[in-house]
């Protein structure tokens, strides 16, 4: 479990961790509805994150956790 | 664009290698890259921030370095304290010129050094005791201080120190601000986490001081980060912000002041000169504080031209104008200084080997001048910095990651750039191998280079360098008479 942050940037989300300075662009996000966000997210460099599905954040950038399920560090 | 193709490129890489033992060649190969502009991520082709190889030569600094050194360090009003053994803080005093406005002493303090000079006894018994000595007396002696940090050396993360509980008390007792950051030297591969260090103490104790506290805001309210003031690059730069109607609040940490700082999260945008040192902060400030932030580059009227725009794109059409108003007004005498040392520097090439921003951000201020870059690379950028690099330099360009002092003089002996940038720890290889050099850590004592009047002093100086007649004697006298004692002889 890493403490990530995702941010809206000119196409869509982008995902940033800051333990590790990963900084990247999402492709595609498992639920995207503001009664259901998150869960496997997969960046544009081959990895892939889960967060736990939870009602869309009020406001980006937006902290939260996830686990890494596979990828580049 | 580049001297050499790409084939060449990868050979020299390979030739380069060749000395290496098999396991460092492995290692030493994912750091070393020929760039493609058409490759978006730079994942898979350079390896960064990662840690230095005993037995080569890096160019890295600490954590301690980045901290003190860099962004804790230009903070005018503030003194921070090297804890720890002295040497440390002697060479992090004002070594990078940040220049700033006060009288050194009274109610400034970069230059000065600040050290608890850890002695044997320090070690073993703990240096607690001596650091609250050491901030009453600062307090005493220097009432106009506004705030301390507490920089650690290498020995308080190893003897364990609780430079917190100090600090928390001292700060009761004065009733100022007492940072203490954790920016043990030996924390980290580089500099880098330094940066990252003392950007979440920034967060942790200074940037919400003044949370819900009044404060007169305009819609044009903006924030210089990561501009050090170099020479007076900071300086250069906020005059065309202010030009252009925006006003500047703090500047983040060159000729910044504690209250700039803690101001911060009053302003509209976060105007980010250093990406690698300062990112962390403006995206604490984006969720916090709603504060979107923007990456600029001020290095060549083309660049500036750029990143005026961008900036005023997120205003009015008032600044809009303004911003189009400054362009035109610093158009002519661009294009005079372009007119005068163009012709003196076109098609001469440049190798850059810094840290920070300029690797990526200069290339355009050459190509201003129509140099061309055909190599680059950092001493402790991470993946981001390359995905951003490979955009700005040229196809089949050379770029090296953490290069060792074999690799760089190998890449320059094959590429034979007619000027060199880079630190004072390479200055004087190049110096004696007959290469034009720059000492592009802090402009070898010139400056500033961002901005309009930046780029008049940086031209003049380029043209300086690799103009210079001396380039042509630095042959030894012995060596010159043989050559032509064997013109003779033939």
């Amino acid at each position: 479990m890493a403490n990530i942050m995702i941010r809206r940037g000119a196409e869509g989300y982008v995902f940033y961790m800051p333990k590790r300075d990963i900084e990247d662009q999402i492709t595609s996000m498992e639920f995207d509805t503001p009664e259901k966000w998150g869960g496997e997210i997969k960046l544009k460099n081959g990895g892939c994150y889960f967060i736990d599905p939870q009602p869309a954040p009020a406001r980006l950038p937006y902290s939260v956790r996830a686990s890494r399920i596979d990828g580049v560090e | 664009m580049s001297a050499l193709t790409r084939e060449e490129t990868q050979a020299l890489i390979q030739e380069v290698l060749e000395v290496y033992p098999e396991k460092a060649k492995k290692d030493r190969a994912k750091h070393l890259m020929v760039n493609d502009k058409a490759l978006e991520s730079s994942k898979k082709c350079i390896t960064s921030n990662r840690k230095s190889l005993p037995g080569v030569m890096t160019m890295r600094g600490c954590a301690y370095a980045g901290s003190k050194g860099v962004v804790w360090g230009p903070i005018k009003d503030m003194i921070s304290i090297s804890h720890g053994p002295i040497g440390c803080g002697q060479y992090a005093r004002g070594g990078r010129r940040n220049y700033y406005v006060g009288t050194t002493g009274v109610d400034t303090f970069c230059e000065m050094n600040f050290t608890s000079d850890f002695q044997e006894k320090d070690i073993v018994f703990g240096g607690d005791k001596k650091l609250t000595k050491l901030m009453e007396e600062i307090e005493m002696l220097f009432p106009l201080n506004k705030g301390i940090s507490v920089q650690s050396e290498c020995p308080i993360g190893l003897i364990g120190d609780d430079i917190e509980a100090v600090s928390k008390k001292v700060a009761a007792q004065i009733n100022k601000p007492v940072v203490p950051v954790r920016c043990e030297g030996f924390r980290g591969v580089s500099q880098s986490l330094g940066h990252h260090i003392a950007n979440d103490s920034v967060r942790d104790w200074i940037i919400s001081n003044r949370d819900g506290q009044a404060f007169e805001k305009t819609p044009y309210d903006v924030a210089i980060l990561g501009d050090y003031n170099i020479g007076g690059d900071a300086w250069s730069s906020r005059i065309l912000l202010e030009e252009m109607g925006l006003r500047v609040v703090a500047q983040w940490s060159g000729d910044g002041t504690l209250a700039e700082m803690e101001n911060t999260p009053n302003v509209k945008l976060n105007l980010l000169h250093c990406y690698r040192s300062m990112n962390y902060i403006s995206r604490h400030m984006e969720e916090k504080y709603g504060i979107p932030w923007l990456e600029y580059n001020f290095f060549g009227p083309t660049k500036i031209a750029e990143s005026l725009r961008a900036i005023a794109a997120f205003f009015d059409d008032k600044i809009k104008e303004g911003a189009e108003r400054v362009i035109e007004k610093y158009t002519a005498p661009m294009n005079e200084i372009i007119a005068k040392y163009k012709p003196r520097l076109q098609g001469k090439k440049v190798m850059l080997y810094v840290g920070g921003l300029r690797p990526r951000h200069v290339v355009g201020a050459y190509e201003d001048l129509g140099m061309v870059v055909v190599g680059t690379g950092y001493e402790f950028a991470h993946n981001d910095d390359y995905d951003r690099t490979m955009k700005d330099m040229g196809d089949a360009t050379l770029i090296y990651d953490d290069a060792t002092g074999h690799e760089l003089d190998e890449f320059v002996k094959a590429m034979k750039p007619d000027l060199i940038g880079s630190g004072i720890k390479e200055k004087y290889v190049f110096h004696k191998m007959g290469y034009p050099f720059r000492q592009m850590h802090s402009w070898d004592y010139s400056g500033p280079y961002h901005g309009y009047d930046g780029f008049a002093v940086f031209a003049k100086d380029m043209d300086l360098t690799l103009n210079n007649p001396v380039w042509k004697m630095l042959k030894a006298p012995w060596l010159k008479e043989e050559a032509t004692a064997e013109l003779k002889a033939a």
